[in-house]
């Protein structure tokens, strides 16, 4: 197969390389949960070296070389079950979707199933694979922040975040002070502070 | 009844009306209703969408240096171009020019973007709507190597890796799970091509994707990050310093020499991939030469790719300029995206409401104001449609009109007045095209034609990288190496109230962004994307809009199975809502197909 086999090689005794992500849109008030809880996550921890933070907003299968890249994926999103706004849901592996769709209007309309399932073709699938989800209770307010609901599942997101990375034996270090403003993952004010400042004005 | 439309087009609703609506998870989605005559002809077109609108809700108040950020996060795919859209029309408000090397890097921005969309748009959306990736199990490896070679020299061609390449596939079927190719109209008779043909496809349709992780790169370096490149009112936001070393900072010879290598690499696989499987494919379709629609009467292209930094004349764009009308190909008129009278949108058929929607609004003066009703003859309710009125208000399109004519913008346009401009680089191409494939110069005004005008592009664009890439080495080389202008970065130099547009050829078609800035804040800001003029509604004379217009008069096979309708809506490479992928337990349905 060539060219199409080029995926991980691990060495023995590296450390598998762990994807942290978030997906959605953060002008969609609760569809941007994905987006603020990597952000969140990465103002509060310093993660090791093996291990990428990433703001993935709405790329769809543009995202599939940062599976192809590592090993082991964590992602935050928002999740359709049907459950009461603000529900964490903690889906693993196997339970993870990957229904896809062939029929599309708009490439914007991939879905990160359809990543995942481009990664199984190219023979990247994660080996370990964690959503943290949440349930929204507003998609449509254009413009909008957070719920109420959703914005209050933000710390046990991560917290459910820490428990797995655990799980995969990585430590994160909180941050001592306020993150550098070139650190940042999203800044020219569309942070999570400066974005929804307006709201209030 | 028939209706004759002041653009051209006889419409009959008279007809059993079929319905396509492509359900997305949530929000945002294309719905387009057909109506066919008792030989399943389609008679009378209907499109309808969700669109993002109103981006003046963000971002009245905000940082016009700001509002790029902003504009990238709209769509998943247009990032950068929605948001060279936006610093554009910022400094074209505050006057702000930008240095030489940060218009050669942002063409090259620009032109990766439009590579990297046009590849993965046909391998990963369209190719399907021609491609029977089932079919593809049946292919004989030995045939398929000997196709493959008589095509092209690309290497990965050899029986063994069709043959493995195969067994992948089956394996993915058999599994029980097609992955991005489920729901397809499998076996579907609007499918020609033999089974060899289908199975190299599916090769490069994988090849495809592990390839365009490559030209992204291209963004990393130049845009400092991957997604959600970074950009900057006055220039490019990375400095370039070809003696620096390691990671950090500055441009240095090691990335300029690796996005020189990517722009080889683009070049090399378009070439030997891309436009030899349009060839080929293109072959087995050259008699189904449907879905033409505005394309021989109204095309538009504001141009894009400025040979020199700051002057967005005809003459120093690359890529055509111009407004072709009536399919009259001697006159090639410009447009001023500044003049009130010349672009306006008007909401008669669309659920917005103006004070009087008799007139258009020019973007600089554009308001929306949502009014959500169903016409009187509409069937099912308002959050169950079963059919639209299109007499009355259908669709959150508005209908953008260049001095009240509907339009196409996209490659094929941009071809067409390239083409009818005489210019050798986009004539020429496509003379030989229709010469290799023994068609007439009519052949172009069609769903193919598109298809393959955005082929040609994607290698038009891979050499314009190789070409602003050099002119920017020369620079560098030459001891230019200023990327940013910040003589008028604080808004305390700023005039107190202004007023700027900017625009580019995204890959789908002509893009504006309007801007008012009044005490160093946004004021109003207007986008009016590609999707808009092509999926816009019916207008208050009655003309349709381009999605409308391509539907008209192609045959059906199966109703129940639009594949002819869906093929020719993807040669758009349409794009709206973008915002939903929420997931659901079962995944779901991504299309639903109703007759009445």
């Amino acid at each position: 197969m060539g060219a199409l086999d080029r995926h991980r090689e691990r060495r023995q005794g590296d450390l598998p390389r762990v994807l942290v992500l978030g997906i959605g849109n953060i002008l969609w008030a609760d569809e941007g949960f994905g987006v603020r809880a990597v952000e969140e996550f990465h103002r509060r921890y310093r993660v090791p070296d093996h291990v990428t933070v990433l703001d993935g907003g709405t790329q769809g299968l543009y995202l599939v070389n940062f599976l192809q890249e590592h090993d082991r994926l964590l992602v935050f999103d928002a999740i359709d079950y049907g459950l009461e706004p603000g529900t964490m849901k903690i889906v693993r592996d196997d339970e993870v979707p990957k229904f896809t769709g062939a029929k599309k209007m708009s490439l914007h309309q991939t879905g990160f199933q359809e990543v995942l399932s481009a990664a199984d073709l190219l023979a990247a699938y994660p080996e370990t694979l964690a959503l943290i989800g949440c349930q929204p209770l507003d998609l449509e307010d254009w413009g909008g922040p957070l719920t109420e609901p959703v914005r209050a599942t933000l710390d046990r997101a991560l917290d459910a975040a820490l428990a797995i990375l655990a799980e995969w034996g990585i430590t994160v270090e909180p941050r001592v002070g306020e993150i550098e403003a070139d650190d940042r993952l999203l800044a020219n004010d569309i942070d999570f502070a400066a974005y929804e400042r307006r709201i209030e004005a | 009844m028939g209706i004759q439309t002041p653009n051209g087009f006889n419409l009959d609703n008279s007809g059993k009306r079929v319905v396509v609506d492509p359900v997305t998870r949530i929000e945002g989605h294309l719905r387009v209703e057909v109506n066919v005559d008792s030989n399943n002809v389609i008679r009378n077109a209907v499109s309808t969408g969700t669109m993002w609108r109103g981006i003046e809700v963000i971002l009245r108040g905000r940082d016009p240096r700001d509002a790029w950020a902003f504009t990238e996060r709209i769509c998943g795919v247009c990032t950068g171009t929605h948001a060279l859209t936006s610093v554009r029309a910022v400094e074209n408000a505050l006057d702000i020019k930008i240095p030489e090397n940060a218009n050669s890097i942002r063409n090259i921005m620009q032109l990766c973007l439009q590579v990297h969309d046009h590849l993965v748009h046909f391998y990963h959306l369209h190719a399907l709507d021609w491609v029977d990736v089932v079919s593809a199990l049946s292919a004989d490896p030995k045939a398929t190597s000997a196709l493959a070679q008589s095509i092209s020299n690309w290497p990965l061609s050899s029986p063994g890796y069709f043959k493995d390449l195969q067994t992948r596939l089956k394996k993915f079927v058999e599994s029980g799970q097609l992955g991005p190719f489920k729901n397809g109209y499998w076996g579907h008779p609007a499918y020609k091509l033999p089974p060899e043909a289908n199975l190299m496809a599916v090769a490069h349709y994988l090849e495809a994707l592990d390839f365009q992780k490559e030209i992204v790169k291209v963004h990393t370096i130049y845009g400092g990050k991957n997604p959600h490149p970074n950009w900057l009112v006055g220039g490019v936001p990375c400095a370039i310093n070809v003696d620096g070393v390691g990671a950090v900072g500055a441009i240095n010879m090691e990335r300029l020499n690796l996005v020189s290598s990517i722009i080889d690499r683009c070049i090399e696989f378009t070439e030997q991939v891309y436009i030899p499987d349009l060839m080929a494919i293109g072959s087995f379709y050259k008699d189904w030469l449907y879905g033409g629609g505005l394309s021989s009467k109204s095309v538009m292209s504001y141009g894009d790719i400025p040979e020199h930094a700051n002057d967005y004349s005809p003459a120093s764009l690359k890529l055509p300029h111009g407004v072709i009308l009536n399919g009259n190909l001697n006159e090639v008129m410009p447009v001023d995206l500044k003049d009130p009278d010349q672009i306006q949108e008007f909401v008669t058929h669309s659920w917005y409401e103006y004070p009087d929607e008799t007139k258009g609004l020019h973007p600089w003066d554009g308001v929306t104001v949502p009014h959500y009703e169903l016409g009187p003859k509409a069937k099912g309710t308002k959050t169950n449609i079963e059919a639209l009125d299109e007499e009355a208000k259908y669709s959150w399109i508005k209908s953008p009109r260049w001095k009240g004519n509907a339009v196409e913008v996209g490659p094929l346009a941009r071809y067409i007045i390239g083409y009818a401009q005489k210019k050798p680089e986009f004539k020429d191409p496509v003379d030989k095209l229709l010469k290799d494939l023994g068609v007439p110069v009519s052949a172009l005004f069609s769903t193919l034609g598109r298809t393959a005008a955005r082929a040609l592009e994607c290698q038009w664009a891979a050499h314009q990288m190789r070409y602003f890439q050099d002119k920017l080495m020369a620079a560098i080389k030459a001891g230019d190496s200023s990327t940013a202008n910040t003589d008028k970065w604080k808004p305390e130099s700023w005039p107190k109230e202004v007023k700027g547009v900017g625009f580019t050829e995204a890959p789908r078609g002509a893009l504006g962004h309007w801007v008012k800035i009044k005490d160093g804040k946004i004021d109003n800001y207007q986008a009016v994307v590609p999707t808009t003029w092509n999926g816009s509604p019916r207008d208050p004379k009655g003309n349709i809009g381009a999605f409308e217009a391509s539907l008209m008069d192609t045959p059906m096979a199966d109703p129940e199975q639009p594949l002819e309708i869906i093929r020719t809506l993807h040669s758009f490479d349409p794009c709206l809502a973008c915002s939903t992928h929420v997931m659901s337990p079962d995944g779901q349905e991504m299309s639903k197909v109703t007759v009445r």
